[in-house]
């Protein structure tokens, strides 16, 4: 039967090693080979595009990466969608969206009127242009233009 | 109660209860602006009150385990706390920095990082607060002859949870390497430290209501809090699926998340058990509902609710909707929420010397607030795969699908009154307890 000596040995080793592979796959996943981000396209236009977003609680409301309020739509690839559906104006679409002094509310769900200056607005543009260029590992896809259906209905419309 | 220091666990309660009902308000304001209720949006917006709801679960949570703490610490240490005057500073900083850091969401001020919103100059003020908390419950172990498991257990949680708050105070221009180590908070925290502090809680808990052996009791905590880590290190790869960091993320964090909910239900088994095993009939049987509530709910709040959407095959369709919200209420009610109602229901006969447990006051608060918050859970579930289904299938538009499924947000306000009420009904149980007394001293549960 186990004993209390065996079971807290179990609690620590078993801590100690996840811990050092969790760090060591944190470094792997962090180092430049094998980033996904394309961060020689981290200007300093994106950097202040992701202050702006972050100094607004932009993600109180909206998803970025999956990440967010629920409550506005996902902005992962949103100037692709909007490029579809306004004939390729959707970073204008954006900018006059974040630059209005007025409410926005489609669908009646308001979002706040932060009346951003021109240049404010370009870069939250250009953060949104470097996070849709991020591979995704299949999500990108999946809330992109041309998004993915379950593996399952592909097969039945496939048959 | 043994010690007259640990009355100072009451004001910890206290001003837990007063940040839950603020809490719940805001979760009020969002709810009802889910289906077009929005009139509070000029002065709330939707993005403030959700990190009002958010954070103020957190300080209300975090308060509650240092109530805990103050209550366990010198019973299992046998000595008064070494500085009760520290302990009422560090209680006043802890409501200061959180009312400050509510007032300014409403005005603009903060970081706008999903959960960690406090806003940086107050972040320092969280450690310092923390810092004192620690420095009061370490040096009064270590000034004790008598070092138990438990109380060993419930420091090193908190301690390694004052820790895992620096990671996220480091600034990365990158979104996805700050989201990366935004999670080693939020997720080390909750799938792991906070459950050395549940496990610390429930432990004590089990050990007081079932009088099992302590060593018993002891060991199977290494076990279960062993299993935690093994798997919940390992399984916040579940969050790195998506956010653009390598495919490695997609096998580790897929196996070790398949193997957390085997820690919470080693949980479940073992509070089930160890009070099957308990021939000690303790008359505080709500303490005892509370405690094996806790244990239960967890394991299928975060348990099997966060497996039913951690395979990276469903997380790739489920990944940033509404079956997120689903688990997260159920696994913070059951493993974090619950807790703390248990260690407050065990601990308030003891410190007011009312013994107040045989009322159906108190089991209505329990029913109303369970039953309640399944059927919130419910609700966010069915909305949250309608718009799976709906958005990501079906490729509508993310508004056309949020009005499709309002309707489920009608039924969540309807389960959040019921909850509501059971947690009404508790507070009036905790104020008619009144005050803390010495005279308490004599009663020893």
């Amino acid at each position: 039967m186990l004993s209390k000596k065996q079971a807290r040995a179990f609690f620590l080793g078993g801590t100690l090693v996840t811990f050092l592979i969790f760090i060591g796959l944190t470094v792997y996943s962090l180092s430049a080979a094998t980033d996904q981000t394309n961060r020689e396209n981290l200007t300093a236009e994106v950097v202040r595009g992701k202050e702006i977003w972050e100094s607004n609680n932009c993600m109180g409301c909206h998803t970025l990466l999956g990440e967010g309020g629920y409550y506005a739509p996902e902005l992962t690839k949103v100037v692709d969608r909007l490029n579809q559906r306004y004939d390729g104006n959707g970073e204008q679409v954006i900018k006059s969206i974040l630059m209005s002094k007025g409410p926005w509310q489609p669908n009646g769900r308001k979002m706040v009127a932060y009346g951003m200056t021109e240049a404010e607005a370009t870069d939250v543009v250009a953060f949104f242009n470097w996070i849709g260029q991020i591979d995704l590992n299949g999500f990108g896809e999946v809330v992109g233009v041309d998004r993915k259906i379950s593996p399952l209905s592909k097969d039945k419309i496939n048959n | 109660m043994k010690y007259k220091s640990q009355k100072v666990a009451y004001w910890f309660f206290a001003l837990s209860m007063l940040l839950l009902v603020l809490q719940m308000t805001y979760g009020f304001i969002m709810g009802f602006a889910r289906f077009g209720f929005d009139n509070l949006h000029e002065f709330i917006p939707f993005n403030t009150a959700r990190a009002v709801h958010t954070n103020l679960l957190v300080v209300w949570l975090l308060s509650g385990f240092m109530g805990a703490a103050y209550y366990i610490i010198p019973e299992e240490a046998q000595r008064e706390l070494v500085n009760v005057k520290l302990a009422y500073v560090q209680l006043i900083s802890l409501a200061i920095v959180g009312v400050v850091a509510v007032v300014g969401f409403h005005f603009n001020i903060w970081e706008g990082r999903k959960f960690l919103e406090i806003p940086r100059p107050l972040d320092y003020l969280v450690v310092v607060n923390v810092l004192l908390f620690l420095g009061l419950i370490l040096t009064t172990l270590f000034k004790s002859k008598r070092r138990t498991t438990t109380s060993l257990v419930l420091s090193m949680g908190l301690l390694f949870a004052a820790l895992l708050y620096l990671p996220g105070m480091l600034p990365f221009d990158s979104q996805v390497t700050d989201s990366f180590f935004r999670w080693w908070v939020v997720h080390l925290w909750v799938e792991g430290v906070w459950e050395l502090i549940m496990g610390g809680i429930l432990s004590f808990l089990l050990i007081k209501l079932t009088g099992v052996d302590r060593e018993v009791i002891e060991k199977w905590l290494y076990v279960i809090v062993g299993l935690t880590f093994l798997s919940g290190v390992l399984g916040t790869g579940h969050h790195y699926y998506y956010i653009g960091v390598n495919k490695i993320w997609l096998v580790v964090g897929g196996i070790f998340s398949a193997l957390e909910p085997l820690a919470f239900l080693a949980m479940a088994l073992f509070a089930v058990n160890m009070y099957r095993k308990g021939e000690k009939k303790h008359p505080n049987k709500l303490a005892l509902y509370w405690t094996l509530g806790s244990a239960i709910l967890s394991f299928v709040g975060a348990g099997l609710l966060g497996f039913a959407h951690t395979l990276p095959q469903t997380n790739l369709y489920t990944h940033g909707t509404l079956v997120t919200a689903m688990h997260a209420h159920l696994a913070f009610w059951g493993a974090y929420a619950m807790i703390v109602l248990a260690i407050i229901s065990y601990a308030l006969p003891n410190l007011t010397g009312r013994k107040l447990y045989e009322s159906s006051r108190g089991r209505a608060a329990f029913w109303l607030s369970n039953i309640g918050m399944i059927g919130m859970t419910v609700a966010f579930g069915v909305a949250g795969v309608a718009q799976v289904y709906l958005e990501r299938k079906f490729k509508m538009d993310f508004m056309v699908v949020q009005k499709e499924i309002s309707i489920h947000f009608v039924v969540l306000i309807l389960c959040a009154t019921m909850f509501t009420t059971g947690i009404v009904l508790y507070i009036i149980d905790f104020y008619k307890h009144g005050r803390p007394t010495d005279e308490a001293l004599e009663i020893n549960n």
